[in-house]
């Protein structure tokens, strides 16, 4: 009575078993994306279990939770989804808009090359990517694709 | 949810802070704590009653701790659950389940906001999106903007539909001494606005004010016993469908769909009984959506629905009888006072603005850019 029971266990308080310790990843699903960008390419990720495109990029699929994350390379078509022009109190109006990349993910980003009124939901879209200035990471834009289908 | 009594819980005190623009160096937690004295008034209870704190603002990182501290409530059972603008609609739930389990009897959620005075910026900091802030959104404007994009594509919504609930919440506002605009409001001056971010004017997009309040809720068999007619929880339901518009699963169809129906089926009613509708209104675009989705119009008729003055203080629905986030008062996070205006027209006390034979509210709670939805349904005595 009254005594307190003590677990007796072979292996050293406060050291996990080597097989049990995981390393950390080498890269941020972040970092995966900007370095598919600085080669010009729009890197997305793909999950067998989920049977579709993720986007943005993550550590784990949504849903499944699955760590099954594949990264794919787009062909870099897209379709205008939703589109809206913004009207800054200092500077030019320009767009804003979602696109639907052809296989099958969504992204904002905007069309250049056109005034952006002319950005007209259903339009076909082609991915550029941005040249950064600076210190500022490269990013996806896009450009009206006549003709492409 | 299940695990709760519909009309288990009530609300016997509301009531607003100063609104507007309050007095200079006034804090977030000021406010909160000026509206708890008022609400508690309202009640006929005291702060020691207190025993259950629930609160959000943008200004304050731990708000629950900032409020124990200013009130001297260091045992009082707390939740700051934050999910933008409708996170009062979700502490009424969560409320509602830590009164029935015996957390806490006297449960208040307060909101405070100083926007106006110390600037959108300061007040509602924009965290960095690698996949949205270069494009230069001007949120949360652009969001809405892009649904409204495609209600427009997909069910030819028009520009003046939208701008008629701006002029339908003026004309309640003009009902209202609270509220912040004081003179009347056509369809032309909103569609001649200064254009923000299309199809947007600034007279489509919510009010820049200061502003803050509490309610109090207990049980409903304390309820009966206090100073006005208890305002029953009927129902409540939740939905939290993306947090940036990129996200979002369908541009035209919200997490409201499902809110809305969690909370119907709690409370077992149905849209066609309801007399007072409160909606999320931060963009007109809001309460075409909200009328739709919680089923007071068919999906894509909304911008119909709203024409002919139909919602205006001499329409056949009364919605946003305060003048809304629009015309009243919006300080960041307007949800909480949805929950005050209904609890006013439920008591019969809203005077030039009141619903005749008001028995029924849904209100309905929007949080991000068309991001978290709360519903509640309240109901005055007949509807226990």
């Amino acid at each position: 009575v009254g005594l307190s029971v003590i677990a007796v266990v072979d292996s050293v308080p406060g050291v996990i078993s080597e097989e049990h310790v995981m390393p950390n990843a080498a890269e941020s699903p972040l970092a995966t994306y900007l370095s598919h960008l600085k080669r010009g390419e729009l890197g997305y990720q793909f999950s067998p279990s989920l049977g579709h495109a993720v986007f943005y990029p993550r550590v784990i699929a949504p849903k499944t939770g699955a760590a099954d994350l594949e990264w794919r390379v787009s062909k870099g078509l897209g379709t205008v989804h939703a589109t809206t022009v913004v009207h800054p109190q200092q500077g030019g109006p320009y767009n804003v808009c979602l696109v639907d990349v052809d296989e099958g993910f969504r992204m904002m980003s905007r069309i250049e090359d056109i005034a952006p009124t002319a950005v007209k939901i259903g339009m076909r879209v082609r991915f550029r990517v941005h040249a950064p200035e600076g210190d500022e990471d490269p990013y996806p834009v896009f450009t009206a694709a006549e003709g492409a289908v | 949810m299940s695990g709760v009594t519909r009309g288990g819980v009530a609300i016997v005190g509301a009531a607003e802070s100063d609104l507007g623009a309050v007095a200079a160096l006034m804090s977030p937690i000021d406010l909160m704590a000026q509206g708890i004295r008022r609400a508690l008034d309202d009640a006929g209870l005291t702060l020691a009653d207190v025993d259950g704190l629930f609160c959000a603002t943008t200004q304050a990182r731990t708000s629950a701790m900032s409020l124990v501290e200013y009130l001297g409530l260091p045992n009082a059972y707390t939740d700051s659950t934050i999910v933008g603008g409708s996170s009062f609609e979700v502490h009424v739930a969560h409320a509602h389940a830590a009164l029935e389990a015996g957390l806490c009897s006297v449960a208040v959620i307060a909101y405070g906001s100083t926007q106006r005075t110390v600037g959108r910026r300061a007040a509602s900091a924009r965290e960095f999106n690698p996949y949205e802030t270069p494009y230069r959104p001007f949120l949360p404007a652009t969001a809405y903007a892009m649904a409204a994009s495609r209600h427009m594509h997909e069910y030819g919504t028009t520009r003046e539909q939208m701008a008629a609930v701006a002029v339908a919440a003026r004309e309640w506002a003009l009902l209202n001494p609270a509220a912040w605009e004081k003179k009347p409001l056509t369809i032309a001056d909103v569609l001649n606005a200064r254009p923000i971010s299309d199809p947007f004017t600034v007279r489509d997009i919510c009010l820049v004010t200061d502003g803050g309040g509490a309610i109090v809720l207990v049980k409903a068999d304390r309820a009966r016993h206090l100073k006005h007619t208890p305002v029953y929880v009927l129902g409540t339901g939740q939905s939290i469908t993306h947090a940036s518009i990129t996200s979002m699963p369908v541009l035209t169809h919200t997490g409201a769909i499902e809110s809305g129906a969690q909370a119907y089926r709690a409370a077992g009613v149905k849209a066609s009984e309801v007399n007072v509708v409160a909606l999320y209104d931060a963009f007109t675009i809001n309460t075409i959506l909200f009328l739709e989705d919680l089923g007071f119009c068919p999906k894509g008729e909304g911008g119909r629905f709203v024409e002919g003055g139909r919602i205006t203080p001499k329409g056949s629905l009364a919605v946003n009888t305060n003048g809304g986030g629009l015309s009243y008062c919006h300080p960041g996070m307007y949800g909480l006072f949805l929950l005050i205006e209904a609890v006013r027209q439920l008591r019969g006390q809203c005077g030039a603005r009141q619903v005749g034979g008001a028995a029924l509210a849904v209100v309905h709670g929007n949080g991000g850019v068309l991001s978290a939805q709360a519903t509640t349904i309240l109901g005055g005595p007949a509807t226990v």
